[in-house]
């Protein structure tokens, strides 16, 4: 430890580990570059953006509370067909339908969360990819209600505050989607940095001591699972309201296996692993997918064993690594 | 409790811990048989034993880590054998563990914290800054400060020397504000010319707290235990004073040895 942290009071060193880093700054001015400099990829980025929210979701529950999830796109997929049900049948508001995908998603997922949080490892594993694959199975068989493998077709959404259309050029989608997440992403540090985030450090770190100093792992779990479950709603709506429509593809395993190979790319318990890591892979899909359409996954397969490899701890704890061997210099 | 209601209890002779007939098998292998005690208020009580005698069963059923094939488990006078771990320390019943279980990645001053938080029912708040809760973080440095571990308190915990994680598993047990402390061999595994910090700090704990610590040093053993419980294959073989155990040639013959004690 440095001379300067062992004058800090214990209040001001904890107070100090939420305060906002100057690159965090730069790196949310940096997301309005797009707009500016890439007008033509602008249906792309909110797309990562959507993308983004749905990593950091995932990182809630494994990247602090260690719950490892195969099946998390349920709950992306639950917001993106109430999202787009909604707006079909009832209210074309934007905001509405944001708000109730993610209490339909939060209330699902705080419905499973009762069988989550009574186990941990492979056995967890199998069971969120169980009720994933049971949603997806479902959503296929209601072809009434989500259109099946045609895809919800027949979303009405109004311009934001009646204003703003949802263009061509995905510019209102995109300033749409980065304000979305912007605000889920200070809810989400601000639970971070508050004394149920340490909770949920607490579990990760060792799951066997905490019911020693007297905690409830199990309802900490159960009420991060349902938070993260809400906020993949959300990331799940965002979709929906700006494509105008729901593929089947959005509550498939795939989508579950992307957001973890993103968040892992990014490295987990950051907050900001699952933003860079949907960066590199939604602009490498991009990319790859225009060079070699059939094979692009090949190269996403190079790409995660490389930075795992190299990085365990993803490409941000391998920047933090580097970072920290320059300051001992 | 109030200081004078705890000297009360201490001089009434109440039970602060008592196990009733516990028992408990791995498949045939009994660990223990029929282990009925009563640990009063305030006292010190040794748990000495020979390898492999189930004294750390004992403690992982009477914190409910594991559950008994038969018997009761009583804190104070409420049956607490139902209840699951968390509930009994939330009822003053704290434990160290033998082999150190921490939380490698948390700095001491976040892990006390996290203790304090969990037992003032802080720890669900996710809305709230944890550093608004002023009082909860003042409380965990005095522990620390109090178990010297203040001038590490920043530091991560995996990156500690082991005698100070052994303090720290010390100073996680009593965030909880214990009534009865469970202390897993404390000293295990620090050299000895080192162990003496660890004992200075059992020495200075309150005395309305109940202490039964597992220990394998006969001179720390002799020291500071008020009362010896000797197991032996699972069953409590003889207990008494430190006199009464040295004194008894049978203990000296499973146990002891030919040895001599200090």
């Amino acid at each position: 430890m440095t001379t300067a942290t062992a004058t800090l009071t214990p209040q001001q060193y904890l107070a100090r580990q939420g305060r906002w880093h100057p690159l965090e700054i730069a790196f949310w001015l940096a997301t309005l570059l797009p707009y500016f400099l890439f007008p033509d990829y602008l249906s792309l980025a909110s797309q990562i953006a959507a993308a983004a929210l749905f990593a950091l979701s995932l990182d809630l529950i494994l990247g602090y509370a260690g719950v490892v999830s195969l099946g998390h796109a349920a709950f992306f997929g639950i917001g993106a067909y109430t999202a787009g049900i909604f707006s079909k049948y009832v209210w074309g508001d934007v905001f509405t339908g944001l708000v109730v995908a993610a209490a339909l998603s939060a209330l699902v997922g705080w419905a499973s969360s009762f069988i989550i949080a009574r186990f941990r490892h492979l056995t967890l594993i199998m069971i969120t990819l169980g009720l994933g694959l049971l949603l997806a199975e479902a959503a296929n068989r209601a072809h009434w209600l989500t259109g099946g493998s045609d895809g919800l077709q027949g979303m009405d959404i109004w311009p934001i505050f009646g204003v703003f259309h949802f263009d061509l050029y995905g510019k209102t989608a995109y300033l749409y989607s980065l304000a979305v997440l912007f605000v889920m992403f200070l809810g989400a540090r601000r639970l971070v940095h508050s004394p149920f985030g340490l909770a949920l450090r607490g579990i990760r770190e060792n799951f066997v001591r905490m019911p020693a100093i007297g905690a409830e792992s199990r309802a900490h779990i159960r009420t991060v699972y349902t938070i993260a479950a809400g906020i993949a709603g959300i990331a799940g709506a965002l979709i929906a309201q700006t494509t105008q429509t729901v593929a089947l593809e959005s509550i498939g395993f795939q989508r579950s296996a992307d957001v973890l190979v993103m968040l892992v790319l990014g490295g987990t318990g950051r907050l900001y692993g699952g933003l860079i890591g949907s960066i590199i892979f939604m602009v490498a899909r991009d990319q790859l997918s225009g060079m070699a359409p059939q094979y692009w996954y090949f190269w996403i397969g190079v790409l995660l064993i490389a930075v795992v490899l190299i990085m365990p701890n993803g490409i941000l704890g391998g920047l933090s690594r580097l970072a920290e061997r320059w300051r001992k210099r | 409790m109030n200081a004078r209601a705890a000297q009360d209890a201490v001089a009434k002779g109440a039970i602060a811990l008592r196990t009733q007939s516990l028992s408990k098998s791995f498949g045939s292998l009994p660990v223990s048989r029929d282990i009925t005690l009563d640990v009063p208020v305030g006292a010190r009580y040794a748990l000495i034993g020979p390898n492999g005698a189930g004294k750390t069963t004992l403690i992982n059923l009477v914190t409910g880590m594991l559950a008994p094939d038969s018997g009761q488990i009583f804190l104070g006078a409420d049956d607490v054998t139902a209840l699951e771990p968390q509930a009994r320390v939330r009822r003053g019943l704290a434990r160290t563990f033998q082999i150190n279980t921490l939380f490698a990645g948390l700095t001491p001053l976040e892990a006390v914290t996290l203790a304090v938080a969990e037992r003032d029912g802080i720890a669900r708040r996710f809305w709230q800054p944890l550093a608004a809760n002023g009082a909860t973080i003042d409380e965990a440095y005095d522990i620390l400060r109090k178990l010297k571990l203040a001038d590490v308190c920043y530091q991560v915990t995996r990156e500690l020397p082991y005698g100070r994680q052994r303090l720290l598993e010390i100073a996680l047990a009593l965030a909880t504000t214990p009534r009865v402390l469970l202390l897993d061999e404390p000293a295990a595994g620090v050299p000895p010319e080192e162990s003496g910090d660890i004992f200075e700090v059992v020495a200075g704990l309150s005395d309305d707290l109940t202490v039964l610590f597992i220990e394998h040093d006969m001179h720390i053993v002799f020291r500071f235990a008020t009362h010896i419980i000797v197991l032996v294959a699972g069953a409590v073989f003889t207990q008494g004073s430190p006199a009464e155990i040295a004194a008894d040639p049978a203990v000296r013959e499973v146990y002891l040895g030919t040895r001599e004690h200090g």
